[in-house]
């Protein structure tokens, strides 16, 4: 129901993101989707890889701090209002999203959300219900697949 | 209990008589027998035999480091070669080492010294006292070999290093109290707890630790890692070695053995005196040592005096744990700020490590500090709110100490340097200091 979503904390001064990039391009892990947010100072680093449990470990050996955490991969169709239909479901049960991004998929008319919220499971019950499709790993995979 | 009981009951004014009878001895032997003295006296128009009180004392110029290594080997020794009987020397990081002498008396009042504090903070003859100072020219491990020996405890003159063996001999001998340094303490705790050995089967009782500062965070750790109750003491080769004070078993200050040593704290930026429970440096003037007396030398470490009656029951005025160096010493917005005090802050928050930079830069006429630490624990990723709000607190803790506002920036694992040894935590961008 859930997948790994890696976070990456990052100075902001140049070539640290090089850096990550770099240590996953040399481990051949395939970055699927990504965010960043930022202050002057630092940012946060959100990763969506095809193999997130060896990612944090190279991350992690290089020395950087990694936290994986589950979050939500939400399939909403790309059209006007699709991505509010989702977000209405959840915020009708009192459900707030700590943070969302998004990226296209290789099946046309479907775009990918990656949500967090305050309460993960109770979100993806209420998606379900909504028909909304929650998206596990393997399926998150199969969309990115190019054809 | 007390090892010399008469002295350390004794009231600060008779004290502060027998200092100035002892202090006009010292300075008329030290003007007889060192040739830099003797000028120093006479370029100030003092009379050794006469000084009244500690205000005409405040008068005489300062010692420091730089003579003793100016006159290297012997050039401030006050007797001839016959009559010493041990040299030390201090490890200089750059050059000739700083070299000190000792006479027979010498030694009995350093035994003397050291078994004052021993007992002070627990020690008996019912001990058995492993040393893990290193043994050599170093005065640290024979200050503390000798004060066993006087209070009659068992010394296992272990020095430092081999730490699987030092563990193992704890364990079999049933060794009740540790000198050294409290890095190395801390560090055998950790080799002892990946030996599988945990404290209850060792006999610790009791750490006597010293030679280098450390923080009531460190205390709390080695307390904690080790069962025991952790003291520490003071001292440094210049003025005899460890012995100058020491913190008895209530752990409140460094009872400060004032018959041999006269301590004032002055001003580190107008090198005045202050009064009794202000910060400052730390400058002593040795009161009975022949070999080589110490006049008005300054340590460069920052302390303060407490003059309250102790709970155990001596009367000595006692020094507090030392803070910083004077040449660590940074005035920002006209606040004196020790970087020692940063560390402590940070110590206390679990979520970054110990390690920061202070980068200090002046804007028009206005000193800004930022404080660099290291982000340590990944659960802060989860919301960026929750990095911000480390900040904040890390920012609010440091005005609380400092009294001044500092620029917090988190910065990631590893990327402050470590160094070993004296870390170098401070960079003044300021144009020409302060």
């Amino acid at each position: 129901m859930f997948i790994q979503q890696l976070s990456v904390f990052v100075e902001n001064r140049p070539g640290r993101l090089v850096d990550v990039l770099e240590v996953l391009a040399a481990e051949g892990l395939d970055l699927n989707g990504l965010s960043v947010a930022d202050t002057t100072d630092f940012g946060i680093l959100r990763l969506i890889l095809s193999d997130p449990a060896r990612g944090e470990k190279v991350l992690k050996e290089k020395g950087f701090i990694v936290k994986c955490t589950e979050v939500l991969a939400v399939d909403v169709h790309d059209s006007p209002g699709g991505l509010l239909f989702a977000i209405k479901a959840m915020s009708s049960v009192g459900i707030s999203v700590e943070y969302m991004y998004a990226f296209g998929t290789k099946l046309s008319n479907h775009a990918m959300v990656i949500l967090k919220t305050d309460d993960n499971v109770k979100a993806a019950n209420t998606l379900k219900e909504s028909n909304v499709d929650v998206l596990s790993a393997i399926e998150v995979q199969q969309r990115l697949k190019k054809v | 209990m007390f090892f010399n009981e008469s002295i350390e009951r004794m009231g600060h004014d008779e004290m502060r008589e027998i200092q100035i009878k002892k202090l006009r001895k010292e300075a008329a032997w030290a003007y007889a027998n060192v040739p830099f003295y003797k000028e120093r006296f006479d370029e100030v128009g003092m009379n050794p035999a006469q000084i009244s009180s500690l205000e005409e004392w405040a008068q005489f110029p300062f010692t420091v480091k730089t003579d003793l290594r100016d006159h290297y080997p012997f050039g401030l020794f006050a007797v001839p070669k016959e009559k010493l009987a041990r040299i030390h020397a201090s490890s200089g990081t750059t050059g000739k080492p700083t070299v000190v002498g000792y006479t027979k008396q010498d030694l009995e009042n350093w035994s003397e010294c050291m078994a004052r504090l021993i007992v002070a903070a627990g020690g008996s003859s019912q001990d058995i006292v492993q040393i893990s100072f290193g043994y050599g020219l170093f005065t640290g491990a024979f200050g503390l070999h000798y004060g066993m020996e006087k209070v009659g405890a068992a010394v296992v003159p272990m020095s430092s290093g081999n730490t699987e063996k030092q563990i193992m001999l704890m364990k079999d001998f049933g060794s009740t109290i540790l000198i050294s340094t409290p890095s190395y303490a801390l560090h055998m705790a950790e080799v002892m707890e990946e030996m599988g050995v945990t404290k209850d089967e060792i006999s610790l009782r009791l750490g006597m630790f010293g030679a280098e500062g450390s923080t009531e965070e460190m205390r709390r750790e080695l307390e904690e890692r080790w069962g025991i109750l952790a003291t520490e003491n003071y001292g440094l080769s210049e003025v005899m070695g460890p012995g100058v004070s020491g913190e008895c078993y209530c752990k409140k200050g460094m009872h400060i053995n004032e018959d041999h040593f006269l301590i004032e704290i002055v001003d580190p930026a107008t090198l005045e005196p202050v009064p009794d429970g202000q910060w400052g440096e730390v400058v002593i003037t040795t009161l009975s040592k022949e070999a080589l007396p110490m006049l008005r030398y300054r340590t460069k470490d920052i302390s303060r005096i407490i003059t309250e009656e102790c709970e155990c029951g001596r009367k000595t005025r006692r020094m507090e744990k030392i803070r910083g160096r004077s040449d660590d010493m940074l005035i920002i917005r006209g606040v004196n700020v020790f970087p020692s005090q940063i560390e402590s802050v940070l110590l206390n928050i679990n979520q970054v490590s110990p390690y920061y930079q202070l980068i200090v830069t002046r804007k028009g006429y206005m000193d800004l500090m930022e404080v660099q630490v290291e982000l340590a624990d990944a659960a802060m990723l989860d919301q960026f709110q929750k990095l911000q709000a480390l900040e904040a607190e890390i920012r609010h803790k440091l005005r609380t100490i400092l009294g001044l506002d500092a620029k917090v920036r988190l910065v990631e694992p590893k990327s402050i340097e470590r160094t070993t040894g004296k870390a170098k935590h401070v960079i003044d961008l300021r144009n020409g200091g302060n």
